[in-house]
């Protein structure tokens, strides 16, 4: 039966109504559900304004205060403090190199375990995941505080930091890519008597190599812009002195190191583009 | 030998040499990177091996006494503050879903300006192009550390830091949607006289509203994480009694604290990824 709308005539539009009486139904519970959506999504947001007592006149005169600091962080000076900065942010990226470079050397044998295909255990598979979301559920800072507390202040805590959150992600990343592979090689390997080592060292490698670099790639610049807060908490690096210079209204200061950061955080990202291309092309 | 082949063997050796000089030299580099960073960081196997037993030890004070007959008042004992912590964090919730409500519109209202087929004027498409990139590559503990100055302690600093930088982010990553659009809707209703607003409206919006959607849904699960260390600067949220607990060495409240966290988090991705499919489903759809 075809109805067309040029010919759609009394009797046509009541066969039509027989034949499909959902469309024709006044959808009074659907608009019902959907204004009630939004009157809670409404109430929820305010609630939230009133709880955090963020009210206009507040915003109004912190954006004032926000205007004078701002005013006062020209010009950045770094004083007589200049290769003490330096030196630090030079340290946040070694702590970002190191530590990604760790988690990544642990996530592999992880990966291959975490994966699917390499692993056809239900159990093995569920941890895997439920542990790797654990790692990632918690934030770095919270494992920095953590480990400042369990073996001193200083860089180590910090790479420790980065290891345990980004060994998480790492793994799960590495397991997908493994999961995502051709079976040929692997077994053309089988076939011809190879083990399961040399199976995974010429027929899994290859294939996952580059995804594996190229997520350590931005594992390392997402390293670079987190790890100058680490300092923070004690756990090395630029954020120390970031932190104390805003606290002690240093703003000169502080507004030096935010573009020592800015410019850290956009020679990386160069950096690790123009890798990350070498290494696409081959 | 043939020569053809002999010729093969050359080339094939020359190849295999070159190979190796480049493996040797971009392993060199790697290597002195790595000597570098670890003579930056401090960093010695040594000191992990040191370090390792008293993580060890660490770990274990944090784990609770738990006896199988006073299962139920040890569980309580354990998690003694239950009451406050479940507050604390449904307030860093409501942190991380205000704070990426207020930066994903801060998001949208720049996205069509930073995209490159939309963009109204060139000096427009660089102002929020850098804004963005200002916006998000400040990490936001330190928007929180700066503003706790300017509006005061509480979550409000926090709420403002983590909107500022999910402007930053989702914008980039809204803008790219933009990008990505069909223009012949554009065009049309262009071509009918219609205002930017409308054209955004009528012919933009419904092309990436799905993918907007997603977007802003995984945001809201990365500043739960983030927000839950706002309180380390005063910012508000759960990080202030987490910062207290490890000071001050409340081992048992560290751990009690640790998994609530976790299945909160655990809780809102699975819930979020749920919704997730539903906004790309109803795309597929129609």
């Amino acid at each position: 039966m075809m109805l067309r709308l040029q010919n759609m005539d009394e009797p046509a539009l009541a066969l039509a109504r027989q034949a499909a009486p959902a469309v024709f139904a006044p959808q009074r519970l659907q608009t019902l559900l959907r204004t009630l959506a939004w009157f809670a999504f409404l109430a929820l947001t305010l609630y939230c304004l009133w709880l955090f007592e963020m009210s206009p006149r507040r915003f109004v005169s912190g954006l004032g205060t926000l205007l004078h600091i701002v005013a006062q962080m020209f010009p950045p000076t770094a004083g007589d403090m200049l290769a003490t900065y330096l030196m630090s942010m030079l340290q946040t990226v070694g702590m970002a190199f190191i530590g990604t470079v760790l988690a990544a050397v642990l996530a592999l044998p992880l990966g291959l375990l975490g994966a699917k295909n390499m692993l056809p255990n239900g159990l093995a598979h569920f941890l895997f995941r439920r542990g790797s979301d654990v790692l990632r559920g918690v934030d770095q800072l919270i494992w920095a505080l953590i480990f400042v507390r369990a073996v001193g202040l200083g860089p180590l805590a910090g790479i420790l930091a980065i290891i345990i959150s980004d060994t998480g992600t790492l793994a799960k990343l590495y397991s997908e890519a493994i999961e995502n592979i051709d079976r040929k090689p692997v077994e053309g390997v089988r076939s011809v008597g190879g083990g399961p080592l040399q199976a995974i060292r010429y027929g899994v490698l290859p294939q996952v190599l580059p995804v594996m670099l190229s997520n350590m790639l931005y594992t390392f610049e997402s390293n670079t812009r987190s790890a100058t807060i680490l300092g923070i908490v004690g756990a090395g690096g630029i954020g120390f002195y970031l932190s104390d210079r805003v606290r002690t209204m240093n703003w000169e200061d502080a507004s030096f190191i935010l573009l020592l950061i800015l410019l850290t955080v956009y020679l990386i990202d160069r950096f690790s583009g123009f890798v990350r291309s070498r290494l696409i092309r081959g | 030998m043939n020569t053809v082949v002999i010729k093969f063997e050359q080339q094939f050796a020359a190849l295999q040499a070159q190979k190796q000089r480049q493996t040797w030299w971009y392993g060199g580099l790697f290597a002195v990177a790595l000597l570098l960073s670890a003579w930056v960081g401090e960093f010695s196997p040594f000191k992990i091996w040191h370090g390792l037993p008293r993580i060890h030890e660490y770990v274990f004070k944090t784990l609770p006494v738990l006896g199988w007959v006073t299962l139920w008042a040890d569980l309580a004992d354990w998690f003694w503050g239950l009451r406050k912590w479940l507050g604390l964090l449904l307030e860093t919730v409501l942190i991380a879903y205000l704070s990426t409500l207020l930066g994903s519109v801060g998001a949208l209202v720049l996205a069509f300006d930073a995209s490159t087929n939309l963009q109204r004027s060139g000096w427009g498409y660089g102002l929020t192009r850098r804004a963005m990139e200002l916006a998000r590559t400040i990490p936001e503990l330190v928007f929180a550390l700066i503003f706790v100055f300017a509006f005061g302690l509480g979550p409000m600093a926090g709420v403002l830091a983590i909107a500022i930088h999910t402007m930053g982010g989702s914008g980039k990553l809204f803008a790219e949607a933009v990008e990505n659009i069909d223009m012949k809707p554009v065009d049309g209703l262009r071509a009918t006289g219609a205002s930017w607003l409308q054209t955004l409206r009528f012919a933009v919006l419904p092309q990436v509203l799905p993918n907007f959607i997603s977007f802003t849904l995984w945001r809201f699960e990365i500043n739960v994480r983030s927000a839950s260390v706002l309180g380390f600067v005063g910012a508000g949220g759960i990080g202030q009694e987490f910062y207290t607990a490890i000071r001050m060495l409340y081992y048992e409240d560290i751990s009690a604290m640790l998994l609530l966290l976790v299945a909160t988090v655990m809780l809102i991705d699975i819930v979020c990824e749920r919704l997730r499919h539903r906004a790309i489903d109803k795309e597929s759809l129609s």
